[in-house]
Formats: structure tokens, sequence, C-alpha cells
């Protein structure tokens, strides 16, 4: 039998939603299970109503899903806000005497009442234990073997000691077992571990951007806190010192891309990793890395703008901003990964094509893959290449003359570092000459602009084309980019299933623009339907100014929510596609 | 002065963009002197600088150079010396630079305290947009946009310097080269952030704050036995900037010293770039995900 289990767990800020829904998640993932995890959370760190879900399949899962197959409500908002999104018969997993008052008549059938409270403090002597309590229960109810719940919290709580280590089991055997002697048919639905030697990791976007980095060669970061980005600076920052690499937190984000740059211009790989409004900030020393040719690194998790718009939530809301941002021509390129296995390896590749090209590249991804746990299988590390691109002392020694900007072929010009050799190495974000000294002479400016314009030759032939499944003769085809690949996939995969003729060509290399590929793969295409987290279709713009491709349907989300494949279908309908 | 290396060692064939008269070709004398007394070599010097007239001086210094954005030479600076330890690095601005448009990068970098030098040109105007207000500026003083008089009070990058615990404070005037590169030597040899701010006559744009009007007001703190080890002594003379201007060493910090930013980081002994290797090998993180 086939599994696709939605477990919805909602509560208030502080009531430890999370430490219930990845105790969950790595039970699950360590049977054999694809595992996604997503979050819901106000910008509050007390009260409100907040929730995690935790989505279980057997099948390759980068999405959430409309209906809840379990829901557990820690507090009377969960059944209020979420009693529509039940399935019929869905249990509700409560403890009574911890919710104030019920509104929702629901047949008494569908809530099986668990004295978490009472358990935690029976049992382990303190209520701190009840999250370990509700935990064990809806493992029981799923008759799922209680060892790998024991092994997740041993690990999750080895730190603290033998004796927390022992009260968390105890206290989730004991909810474990409450569930499976109440409830009335013991198991409410069986879920079967699978295979216990995978290969697989449950990690966030933010998580993965920072192994990517890691692995990349990052050596210095830069950044001013911000949601939804913080959490890659913080896994490095707790990584950092196993690998030199420096964490600074800046004082601004002005101060923290001029760092990184400054770092860069010394020999160091560098990153920042910021948010639309921090990015903002960043926007004039993005030119600064764009005429001084310093590679450079910047992460921008977006979330809903203008301004401060909504921190926690979702949104594709800044591709334009960031492919237009600042003043004057210059390259760049901008990367959407789709899932955490992309944002590694493109954080990999982000890395060593500012090397390369001596540029800016942005690594563009927001609130739903940065905070969303993804099951993938464990990143190879084979093929990882760290390519520097900088001339070697010995090279230098061998140069007679040394000129950071030196006209080229490519537009490329060697670069060398301060301090390694007897040549000097100058940079100015003032037009410069070919050594990187100010001169404000029209024959230079062309030489220079054009200098630097002409490295977008060799960084369009960089760029993969985009991703294409599903059937090949179809009626739909779905056209998206960045982290919008699961839901859209998954519909996909539903609709074909259901004798649809649909596919997808998904971007997750989005700057600049291979023409005559991208034109190859969409042109023949029919009806070609742009889905994007955004009110503007701003993709569909870029892909119509890079490659005059017109998209004219488009399925557009700008509720700071994500994508469901079930809202696509949806909207399919709605438009009568279907 | 050394006999190895020359003066010459240091200048560059560009051509100077400054008026003639102006403070800052005494600043750029002090400074190749400074160098070559302590026997530099142009490879291991790094100038950072905003945008201004001032920060045009590492154009005219034989040596690395990063040429940045107006008011943000200090981060340019801090994080190039925390990735290679072995460059002296020094931060080069005028006074709108780096106290204006810089401002926040000065009073963080001051708490942060690399090991780095900084030169404010302080012409109390802003001399390349041609004459506007700086934040500097004489409380009063009439310029093309301030028809009615400056209506801020000025800033006094010293007291704020000193109240922060900058663990080296000093002042300087362009009018005296002597005293500038004694100073500047000092700045730069010193283990930690060092402030010189240097007054600087604008003759096109400051009637004001003429090279007479300071040469009136200057006097040396070395004259008076001031110690620079007394923090609140030191925040006195700071305040004292009207018919006398100290200048010299205002502060320096007494447990010689803080700790930098490369000591706290733990990269003061060797360039971050060659203590990272390539081979990351990253599967022990990969398994704390399961
Ligand atoms: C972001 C930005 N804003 C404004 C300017 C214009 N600008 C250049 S230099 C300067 C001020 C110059 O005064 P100061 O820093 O005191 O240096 P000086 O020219 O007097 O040496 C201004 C406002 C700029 N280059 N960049
Ligand atoms: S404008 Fe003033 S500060 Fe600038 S070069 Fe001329 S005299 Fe010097």
């Amino acid at each position: 039998m086939s599994v696709d289990f939605n477990i919805k767990i909602g509560g208030e800020a502080g009531q430890g939603l999370q430490t219930i829904s990845s105790a969950l998640a790595k039970t699950f993932l360590n049977g054999g299970y694809n595992v996604f995890v997503s979050h819901f959370f106000l910008s509050r760190i007390r009260g409100g109503h907040n929730f995690s879900e935790v989505r279980i399949s057997d099948e390759q899962i980068n999405s959430k899903k409309n209906s809840v197959d379990l829901l557990v409500a820690l507090d009377a908002k969960s059944i209020e806000h979420h009693y529509d999104e039940l399935n019929e018969g869905t249990v509700i997993v409560l403890d009574i005497n911890s919710i104030e008052s019920i509104t929702k008549e629901a047949d008494d059938a569908s809530y099986f009442d668990v004295p978490f409270t009472d358990i935690a403090k029976d049992i382990s002597g303190h209520k701190i234990y009840s999250n370990s309590v509700a935990t064990g229960a809806i493992v029981g109810l799923l008759c799922y073997e209680f060892q790998y719940l024991a092994d997740v919290l041993t690990r999750a709580f080895e730190s603290k000691g033998d004796d927390i280590v022992q009260n968390n089991i105890n206290a989730a055997k004991a909810g474990y077992d409450y569930a499976q002697e109440n409830y009335a048919t013991q198991c409410y639905h069986m879920v079967i571990p699978k295979d216990k030697t995978t290969n697989k990791i449950l990690v966030t976007g933010n998580e993965a951007i920072g192994l990517g980095a890691i692995s990349g060669g990052l050596q210095f970061l830069s950044a001013y806190p911000m949601s939804p980005s913080t959490g890659a600076m913080l896994y490095i920052a707790d990584n950092a010192d196993k690998f030199n690499i420096i964490v600074e937190q800046a004082e601004d984000e002005i101060a923290a891309l001029n760092m990184a740059i400054g770092a860069s211009f010394a020999g160091a790989r560098s990153m920042v990793t910021t948010s639309g409004g921090g990015f903002a900030l960043m926007a004039e020393a993005l030119g600064l890395a764009g005429i001084t040719e310093t590679p450079v690194v910047i992460y921008l998790a977006q979330r809903p703008g203008p301004a401060t718009g909504l921190p926690t939530m979702t949104e594709q809301g800044d591709l334009q901003f960031v492919i237009n941002a600042s003043q004057g021509e210059f390259p760049r390129c901008v990367l959407a990964p789709m899932n955490p296995k992309d944002a590694f390896y493109l954080t990999v590749k982000a890395f060593n094509i500012a090397a390369k090209y001596q540029i800016p590249v942005f690594l563009l991804g927001d609130q739903y893959l940065a905070d969303s746990s993804f099951t993938v299988p464990i990143f190879d590390q084979d093929n990882i290449d760290v390519e520097h691109w900088v001339l070697s002392s010995e090279e230098l020694d061998e140069i007679e003359e040394y000129k950071r900007y030196l006209i080229t072929e490519s537009g490329i010009s060697p670069r060398a570092l301060p301090g390694s050799s007897k040549h000097l190495v100058c940079a100015d974000s003032d037009e410069h000459d070919e050594y990187g000294h100010i001169d404000q002479t029209i024959e230079n400016r062309i030489k220079m602009n054009s200098k630097r314009l002409k490295k977008n030759e060799g960084l369009v032939k960089e760029i993969f084309p985009p991703l294409e499944y599903g059937s090949n003769d179809s009626d739909i085809t779905f056209v998206g980019w960045g982290s919008t690949y699961g839901p859209i996939k998954e519909a996909v995969d539903t609709l074909t299933k259901k004798g649809y003729h649909v596919n997808m060509v998904h971007f997750n290399e989005v700057y600049p623009l291979p023409q005559e590929t991208v034109t190859s793969i969409l042109k023949d295409k029919n009806s070609l339907i742009a889905i994007e987290n955004n009110a503007t279709g701003q993709f569909t713009k870029l892909l119509y100014s890079e490659t005059g491709i017109k998209i004219s349907q488009s399925i557009l989300r700008f509720d700071g929510l994500p994508f469901t494949a079930d809202n696509i279908i949806g909207k399919l309908h709605d438009m009568e596609m279907i | 002065m050394s006999k190895h290396i020359q003066p010459q060692l240091f200048d560059t064939n560009q051509e100077i963009e400054w008026c003639p008269g102006c403070g800052n070709f005494n600043i750029l004398k002090a400074l190749k002197r400074a160098f070559t007394e302590l026997e530099k070599k142009p490879e291991e010097l790094l100038l950072c600088s905003g945008i201004g007239q001032a920060a045009k001086l590492p154009h005219y210094i034989n040596s690395n150079i990063y040429n940045g954005l107006h008011g943000r030479a200090l981060p340019i600076a801090t994080a190039a010396k925390i990735v290679n330890s072995e460059l002296t690095v020094i931060a080069i601005g005028g006074d709108g630079d780096m106290y204006g448009e810089g401002g926040n990068h000065f009073i963080h970098t001051i708490r942060r305290n690399p090991n780095i030098t900084m030169i404010a040109h302080d012409n109390q105007i802003y001399g390349l947009t041609k004459g506007q207000a700086s934040p500097t500026s004489n409380f009063g003083m009439i310029t093309k946009l301030q028809k009615h008089g400056v209506i801020n009070r000025p800033f006094n990058p010293l007291s704020v310097a000193i109240g922060l615990n900058c663990s080296f404070v000093s002042r300087g005037f362009a009018g005296n080269i002597e005293q500038l590169t004694s100073i500047l030597k000092k700045a730069i040899l010193h283990k930690g952030f060092a402030l010189v701010d240097i007054l600087q006559p604008c003759v096109t744009f400051n009637k004001l704050n003429t090279y007479k009007w300071y040469q009136e007001r200057v006097y040396n703190l070395d004259d008076e036995g001031h110690d620079p080890h007394d923090q609140q002594e030191a925040f006195r003379k700071s305040l004292e900037f009207g018919d006398k201007i100290p200048t010299g060493i205002f502060y320096e910090n007494k447990e010689n010293y803080l700790n930098t930013y490369e000591q706290n980081v733990g990269v003061d002994d060797q360039a971050l770039t060659k203590k990272s290797d390539d081979s990351r090998d990253i599967t022990a993180l990969m398994l704390e995900f399961t």
C-alpha cells in the first residue's frame, strides 16, 4: 500500500512545534520514507498561531499537501483554523486539559484525547516532556516501530546527558503505549518501516546552501541577520571553526557586502546572506563588485515585500530586482535552486562562476526553500571542484608587468591577489585603466565597459538548459523557476496519472538566459502556462525580454504561501484547461 | 632613514588631481615618509579609500590599492586585513566620507578593532562636490548650500572614538609634516585600530578653516606632558576645539592593547588564504541530517 500521509501540528509560538515535527520527520526518514517538513510561522517569539507539517511518502516529494491526515492540536486555534483541511475521519490528537475551549463541533470520534502533560509529569516528572509524549502518541497511532523514535531522541538529547535522554524516551514510550492501548482500533493508520540503510538526509534549503558553501570553499561570510536567510548564516557559523571560515555579523548590509568584497579582493572566497530588504542596502556594493571585478556570492532568500512585508512567508518577488539592481551595466549571474539538492550543487557552481568571471553571483531562494526540510540523497562530493582562477606566486614571478584589468579576448583579466608577489594590485570603483587607476577618457570608458560586458559571452555558456519533465507530446506545459519545482512536478505527476498530457520546463539557472537553447525548448510547446510565486510574472517578463518568447497564461500566487500541487490543479480547473 | 629604501619607491606617475596649495599634498608627503622610515615595501601595503578628493590619495602612492565606494573604505579594509593579516592596511578618506556617509562603519570598526590605520583628511567641508557642509563643519559656517550657516552641531570624531575606547586616537595637522609623519608612524605601528584625524586646509572651498586659522590654534599635546593612557583626560582634551586645538596622540589604549579583531578571530599569525584547504570533507556534517 502506498503511503502519502500528512501530519499537521498546530500551536502557539514557543510550544515546541519544531521539536515535534523534527523528531517525527527523522523517525520516518530513518525508516526509509521521504519526508517533507514545512512551517508556517508568524514573526513573533511567543503566542499567535503557527503550524508545522510533516508529510510522509514513499514517493520523492518536494512540496506540501493541502489535506491533513492527522492533526495534532496544541491549542484551540489549531482546530478552528484547520478544520476545513481535514479528510473524512481525520483524527485530531489533543490534550483536552490544556486546551481552553473547542468551538468546532466535530464528530466525537475524530478526537483522540491524550493527556500529554499528565503523562509527562507522571512518567518523567515534568511537563517539559509533554512534546515527547505527543510525538510518541503520533508514532503509536501509526503503529510504527518505536525504536526509530527512541534513536532520534537519543541523538537529539545526547548532549544534555543520559537522564534527559531517558526521560524523553520514557515519556515518548508512554505516549506511544497510551495511543495503542486507547485508540479504538489500535492503529489509526499503518506505516511500516521500509529500508534501514537509506542514503537520504533531511535538510532545509538554508542548510543545503550552507553545506554547499562549505564544500565549495567558502572562507569569509559577512551578513546582517534577516529572515529567512539567517538559517544559512547560522549553519555556517556553527561549523566555521572546523573549516577555517570567518563569519562576521556586520553592522548593516552595506558593510556586509563591502566586507565580503574586501575579503574577496584579498583572496578569500566570500559570500553574504540576506533577504530583499537587506539586499536593497547592498545595491551600490553590487555595482562595486561589478566594476572592480571582484567575485562574490550573494544568497538572497526572498520573502514578500515591499519594505518589511511578511518576514516569515514566501514569495518570488525579487527576481527583477536582482537582475536590475545597481546603476550601470555589468555582468552578473542568477541561480535559483529548485530544492536543497539543487541548492547544494548550485552553491558550489556559484562560487566557481564568481571566481572565473570575477562577478557577483546570486543564489536566489525563498522562505519556502530556506525553511522547509526536504528528503534528498546524500550529496556527492566526488565531483566538487573548488576553482580559484587566481594567479599563483610562481605565475606572477614570470610576469614582467601586471595589469589588474588587462584587456583580453574573453574580457577576463588574470587575477592576482595583493601581497602575493612583487606585483601591485589596484582596483577602483571609478572607471579605470588597465592598471586600475582612475581614467575618465572616452576611449578608455568604451574599452573598459566593453571588456566587462564581454564576459557575458562566456558566462551564458556556463548556464545549463532548463529541466524538462513529463510526456513529450503534451497539451499543457508549465513553465516555472526556482523553488516551485516541487509542487509543479507533483501537479504534472498527478495529472499524468489521471490521463492528462502535461509536462514542465523548469529554470534553475535564470540569468543570463541562453537564448537559442531556451527558444528551441519552448518554441514548439502547446499552451505554455507560467507558474510563479509573485503577482506580476517576473520570470515571464524576463523570458520575453531575453528570448522573445511570450507566455500569455499564468498561475500566480502572492499571498505569502507556497504552491501545492492541489492549488495548481485547482487553478487549471478554474481556467477550464482541464 | 633606511639606506635601502628610497622615498621615490612610493611615487607613481599618476597625475595628481588636487588644487595647488591643498593640504592633501602634505599628507601625501608625510605618509610616504612614514612608509619609507618604517621600511615598508609597496607590495606589503594595501591602501583602501572611499570617494572624495582625499580618497584619491591611494592612486598617488605606489602600493596595492582598493578605491571603493563613498563611505565604505573601512569595511573593505577590515575584511582585507582579516583575510591577509600580513598586509599593512590603511583606510583613507575625507571627513564626509569617513564620518558622514561611512559614520556607522566608523563606530563599529572601532568596536571591532582590526589592526588597521584610518586616516581622515578633515577639511571640514565637502571638496569633490564643491563646497557643501561636512559633518565636522563649524557651527554657523556659511556655504553655498548652507546659506544661513550650518545649523548642525559638529561631529567630534575624537570624542566619539575615545568614548568607544578606541585603541589609538590622534590628530595631526597638514601644516606640520614632521609631527604628522611621527603620528602616522606610531599609528601604523600600533597594534589595533588607529585613528588619525588630520586638519587639512581646503584652499578652494573652506575660507574659514584656513592654514592661518589652524596655525593660530594648534598646539602639540606632547608639549603639555599629556598622558595618552588616561582616557578621561584624553576625552577632556578631545572636547577642546576653538581658540586652541590640540594635536598629537590623545589616547592609546592602556592594556596595549585590546585584542585585535584578527586575534579574536584567530588569524593574526597567518593569512587566512594560506590556512584553508580545498579538500573539505562534509560527510560528518551530512550525517547529522539523518
Ligand atoms: C553614494 C554617494 N553619494 C554621494 C556621492 C558624491 N560625493 C562624492 S565625494 C562626496 C563628499 C566629499 O567630501 P569628503 O568626503 O569630505 O572628501 P573631500 O572631497 O573633501 O576630500 C560626495 C558627497 C558619491 N560619490 N556616492
Ligand atoms: S577642493 Fe579643497 S580639498 Fe579638494 S583638492 Fe581642492 S583644496 Fe584640496
